[in-house]
């Protein structure tokens, strides 16, 4: 997956778990928190939807990376090269 | 740490190589073989224990997250406490007075929008509307609220001019205590909090009342924290109820479940949970029915649940709890708003203070909670008007009365109740078309709780652990209360241990 099919993963991911949040004019540069109404139950559901659709394991260590869309985007980007487009 | 203690030596001795248990252990092995013993074949990751609203909750969430999941239900049907029926050709809710937590459909933060989030559901699925209004009717003193808290503020001030200040204090108090902390909790009273802020006893009877009604474990006072999560609940968000009632909740959850791949089955009561070495690998059906299992989660109840892991010692500690309520249900021919009643709910006392405790008769007539589904905010009307009331009573006799007489006494105390309750609605009992009644024995009989209590054992198992490594418990003894409570215990506790 490229960096720009990432970003649609997650931007589904987050619909998926915040269907009430508009994600229209989510800025990537921006931390999640900041923007919409997210609590620690939402980002382990992040981390989790991932794992279960792409099968991506994300040790707790590393869950700062999941801060902004941008963050999160160059910290999956090595781990899902490899993995094809779901569909 | 201790209240487990009990159970702890019993494990130990369980697994030390002599005693009961491990031979029954060994002799399992043998009966396996044997051709009466039926095993099943499929293993799963999750075993739960109960088809409640927490049970079916988390149940949801491991299945979202294709975990092999299976609840066993004792019971014919779904909904534990929060069950329905029909009976002669008419719809019934068991518990449902008011889904408390309530909250416009699209708002963002508070628990409920926070469950439907981690169950992936939605709004529509809940369908709630809200409450008229409803009322704290106490001699000579009377606290209205809705769902918006404001006016319950202007209410206090007005019928306590003197308390508003420290009224507010305890406001402010409440919006910083950090109730949801599992692991951190520190047994505090709330009536010493109340006291540090509130000096007229009435006032702090009256924000008692409802609070405990809805949701304490605990005779005469409350844990704080217990205290903070029904005060948002009730008076910060407020009530609400789907038009349907409870079962469409519960149907929507069920077919959720299944459709993520779990597995539910009725009529499985779970009569033991085989452990070895401080671990669970097993469950024990009524009918001998072999589950094996990575993990337990057991919405039954702390001490009931200890019960299964033990049957053979008479569990010393977890105690269970013993507060129970009678509740009369009457069906009329018309909406109670046509008598001239329009409050949604009204809790009310007559005594010269509140007494929220296991009574010394059968019922409290004292006090109680009157309850009318119809006046919420429904765009058309109920099916028919219906009158509910709830007392507190007193589970021995209850559990203890020979049937022939059962029937008889619960008709008189629902005459007695209907009677005591009449200083504060209109007298419907001319439109009364139909009856019915339950008790703690109906509650112990549906829901396997101990003393038909209703929200479990007074101490509270928050961050959900058992002696025995992998059982956890879920909903009522966990500690979170009610509808919206439960389902977020069960997801609480399965997030915490089970998705790993
Ligand atoms: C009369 C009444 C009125 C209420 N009104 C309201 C209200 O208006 N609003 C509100 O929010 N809350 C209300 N409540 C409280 C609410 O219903 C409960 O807090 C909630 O439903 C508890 O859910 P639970 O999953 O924790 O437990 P339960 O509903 O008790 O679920 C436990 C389940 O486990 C099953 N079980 C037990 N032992 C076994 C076993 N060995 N094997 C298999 N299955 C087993 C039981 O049959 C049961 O189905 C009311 C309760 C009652 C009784």
């Amino acid at each position: 997956m490229t960096g720009v099919e990432i970003r649609q993963a997650v931007l589904e991911i987050l619909e998926r778990i915040a269907p009430d949040e508009d994600l229209s004019d989510l800025d990537d540069a921006v931390a999640f928190r900041e923007q919409m109404e997210l609590d620690s139950m939402d980002f382990l559901d992040i981390v989790m939807e991932l794992r279960k659709g792409y099968r991506v394991q994300i040790p707790e260590e590393d869950y700062h990376n999941l801060n902004t869309m941008q963050s999160t985007v160059d910290y999956l980007t090595p781990k899902m090269k490899d993995v094809p487009v779901a569909g | 740490m201790s209240r487990w203690l009990a159970d702890c030596c019993a494990c130990r001795s369980a697994t030390s190589g002599s005693g009961y248990h491990s031979f029954r252990a060994i002799a399992r092995v043998n009966v396996d073989d044997g051709p009466h013993w039926e095993k099943s074949t499929v293993h799963y990751d999750t075993v739960i224990i109960g088809a409640g609203m927490s049970g079916l909750s988390a149940g949801v969430r491991l299945a979202y997250y294709e975990k092999n999941v299976c609840i066993l239900e004792r019971h014919t049907t779904i909904g534990g406490l929060n069950s329905f029926y029909r009976l002669r050709k008419r719809n019934y809710d068991v518990g449902l007075h008011a889904v408390t937590n309530y909250a416009e459909p699209g708002s963002k933060g508070g628990p409920l929008s926070k469950l439907l989030r981690q169950l992936r559901m939605k709004w529509e699925d809940f369908d709630l509307r809200p409450q008229l209004h409803s009322s704290i009717a106490f001699p000579d003193c009377t606290l209205r609220f809705t769902n918006d808290f404001a006016y319950l503020l202007e209410q206090v001030a007005m019928a306590f001019p003197k308390q508003i200040d420290g009224f507010n204090r305890l406001v402010r108090t409440i919006a910083d205590h950090d109730a949801l902390n599992l692991d951190k909790r520190q047994a505090t009273s709330a009536r010493q909090v109340l006291s540090e802020h509130i000096s007229d006893p009435l006032l702090i009877d009256m924000l008692f009342c409802p609070l405990m009604f809805y949701g304490s474990a605990t005779p005469r006072d409350m844990d704080f924290s217990q205290f903070v999560i029904m005060f948002k609940s009730i008076f910060h968000e407020g009530f609400g109820r789907p038009f349907d009632g409870i079962r469409m909740i519960l149907k929507k959850l069920v077919r959720h479940f299944k459709a993520l791949g779990g597995h539910l089955k009725l009529r499985a009561g779970v009569s033991e949970i085989v452990q070895r070495g401080g671990k669970a690998k097993a469950v024990v059906l009524d009918d001998g029915t072999e589950i094996t299992t990575d993990n337990v989660l057991s919405s039954a109840g702390a001490a009931e649940t200890m019960r299964l892991v033990d049957p053979t010692r008479p569990m010393v500690r977890p105690k269970a709890g013993d507060i129970s309520f009678v509740e009369s249900i009457s069906v009329l021919d018309c909406e109670p708003a046509s008598l001239g009643h329009h409050d949604t709910i009204v809790f009310y006392n007559d005594a010269d203070s509140f007494h929220y405790e296991r009574p010394n008769e059968p019922v409290d007539l004292r006090s109680g909670i009157i309850c009318s589904p119809n006046n919420f905010d429904y765009s058309r009307p109920l099916e028919d008007g219906r009158m509910r009331i709830t007392a507190l009573a007193e589970p021995d006799y209850w559990i203890d009365l020979p049937e022939e007489e059962y029937q008889q006494r619960k008709m008189e105390w629902n005459d007695r109740i209907i009677e005591s309750a009449l200083k504060h609605i209109p007298d419907f009992r001319s439109h009364v078309i139909d009856t019915d009644v339950f008790s703690p024995r109906t509650i112990r009989r549906f829901t396997g709780h101990l003393n038909g209590c209703v929200y479990g054992a007074p101490e509270k198992f928050a961050n959900g652990q058992t002696p025995v490594g992998n059982l956890y418990l879920c909903g009522t003894d966990q500690g979170f209360l009610g509808i919206v409570g439960a389902m977020l215990s069960g997801i609480t506790i399965a997030n915490r241990y089970l998705l790993k």
